[in-house]
């Protein structure tokens, strides 16, 4: 995470830059497990899991604060500058988006409970696809945080079209079941709020690539990132 | 008093550049005045054989401040003090190149120094006023230059003083001991007096180093205000009175010039690995 050509002159200070890195590690650590129990709670209909990521979110919250408070702290004690400044911003938005990305997950396991209770409808294979490519893109833009690798961090950013499209797909096969029969609705209701909030979780990975870019690099990405989210102008014709 | 300074008007000197985070960084050129008051092409500097500045190559734009920043022994000081020939009272010191000023080089032999240091004023380390009066301080340098009636210099002295901010304070004892000033009003002194000849550009060896932070910061205000008028290059070991005060910053090394740009872009961006390592305090 720190450009570590060489060693800071101060070494109280190299260590509190090496804290903050493993404190966003952490927490991104703990978003993507919560991401991936509220997809097994979903898939499995297991409700006390679904319970579980709903308390847990409180850990992601308070790391969130933690990290608040400590980067406002370095900001003021050291006045970092060049590539240390850029970290330690990179640092406060990046716990921002985790911090969404916990509250995505947290909601989606909430409806998980609901549709326990529901007939099954559908088979919840994509649903299971993009948790995974999600999780994925999570994990490497932490770890390009953390390797300082613009590379993977590139690849993140550019990576979240294929998420776009199973949630295209889930829109349309939803729409399909509640047309075919109305007592799908609640279920395909909170069915489509989960798969929306997986898509918002990528786009929380993609904004986390483009601040690891940011912080490694020095400068932002200009162009625009691709995107295959069409749902916004979907219509399903009810059968005849 | 003709005046005609304080009427000067500038185009609002440019200012960093703005906005959002990745703005921050955004590399942009436009927040540097193109006009060069001075411009330095490949400028080497000799202690005898030492050579302590290699092919130096930097503009300073007009109007605007120009920091100076780098390791002790980097060159910095060399280069401020070869902006006023300062080095020609030193035998066997010597510099080649061109430091071109209002279409001279400067550091050519023919050049008359005293015109020159009339031109070029400076400001050094620790307040250095002279044992005698607040007004007698002033008045002194302009009288090497100027043929001025006694109206005529305490029209100059309060200008002069009205400028470094010094005025209010001493107005009442001008005929009182300049050293009887604190520090930091010294040192605006100081800059009073340099101004007071008129110069063209001011150069600021490390100013505020020997001043308590409120009087750093009164200069700091002061350094904001006199570019109006004035070109300014400011040495200084503080990176972040760099980071406050000035329009462009360049960074030396080893008697080279490693890397200048926009304040804004060398603190957040650098480009070059040796700056990155000088402003996040990993050597120097």
């Amino acid at each position: 995470m720190v450009d570590a050509a060489q060693e800071h002159t101060v070494k109280s200070y190299a260590e509190e830059l090496k804290r903050l890195s493993g404190m966003i590690t952490r927490m991104g650590g703990l978003a993507e497990r919560q991401v991936a129990d509220a997809t097994e709670a979903l898939v499995e209909r297991d409700t006390d899991l679904a319970a579980l990521v709903v308390q847990r979110d409180i850990e992601i919250d308070q790391l969130e604060r933690e990290i608040e408070a400590f980067t406002i702290r370095l900001l003021a004690l050291r006045q970092p500058m060049g590539s240390d400044l850029r970290v330690i911003v990179a640092a406060m938005r990046i716990s921002h988006d985790l911090e969404r990305i916990g509250d995505y997950a947290r909601n989606a396991a909430k409806r998980a409970i609901v549709i326990a209770e529901q007939p099954q409808i559908g088979s919840l294979n994509g649903f299971q696809r993009m948790a995974r490519l999600v999780q994925e893109n999570l994990k490497n833009a932490i770890d390009a945080l953390v390797n300082s690798d613009v590379a993977k961090a590139d690849e993140v950013w550019a990576a979240d079209e294929p998420v776009d499209e199973i949630y295209n797909g889930i829109f349309r096969e939803m729409l399909t079941h509640m047309m075919e029969d109305p007592r799908n609705i609640t279920a395909a209701t909170h069915l489509l709020f989960i798969a929306k909030n997986l898509e918002r979780i990528g786009d929380h990975a993609t904004n986390i690539a483009e601040t690891v870019h940011f912080a490694v690099r020095g400068d932002t990405m200009t162009e625009e990132r691709p995107k295959a989210d069409a749902s916004a102008y979907a219509v399903i014709r009810p059968p005849q | 008093m003709n005046g005609t300074m304080t009427e000067q008007t500038s185009p609002t000197p440019g200012s960093p550049p703005q906005g959002s985070f990745g703005g921050l960084a955004a590399r942009s050129a436009a927040a540097v005045n193109p006009t060069a008051r001075i411009s330095i092409r490949n400028l080497e500097f000799f202690y005898g054989s030492n050579r302590a500045l290699k092919g130096i190559n930097i503009d300073y734009p007009e109007r605007q401040v120009t920091g100076m920043i780098g390791p002790s022994g980097c060159g910095k000081s060399t280069l401020l003090r070869v902006l006023n020939r300062m080095y020609s009272l030193y035998p066997g010191q010597r510099a080649t190149g061109e430091v071109m000023m209002d279409g001279r080089n400067i550091v050519a032999p023919e050049v008359d120094l005293n015109d020159l240091r009339s031109k070029v004023g400076m400001v050094f380390q620790k307040p250095t006023p002279f044992p005698m009066t607040i007004h007698e301080n002033i008045a002194f340098g302009v009288r090497l230059h100027e043929k001025l009636n006694k109206a005529q210099m305490d029209e100059r002295v309060e200008w002069a003083l009205t400028r470094a901010a010094l005025w209010g304070e001493v107005k009442d004892r001008l005929h009182g001991s300049a050293m009887g000033l604190s520090g930091g009003q010294q040192q605006r002194l100081c800059i009073a007096r340099t101004i007071a000849v008129r110069p063209e550009v001011i150069l600021f060896d490390e100013p505020t180093s020997a001043l308590d932070p409120i009087s750093t910061l009164k200069i700091e205000e002061l350094i904001d205000e006199l570019k109006q008028d004035f070109t300014i290059a400011i040495v200084t070991h503080n990176m972040q009175q760099a980071a406050r005060c000035a329009d462009q910053v360049a960074f030396f090394y080893l008697g080279e010039l490693i890397e200048v740009a926009p304040a804004a872009e060398l603190f957040t961006a650098p480009r070059q690995q040796k700056t990155q390592e000088y402003i996040t305090g990993r050597f120097g």
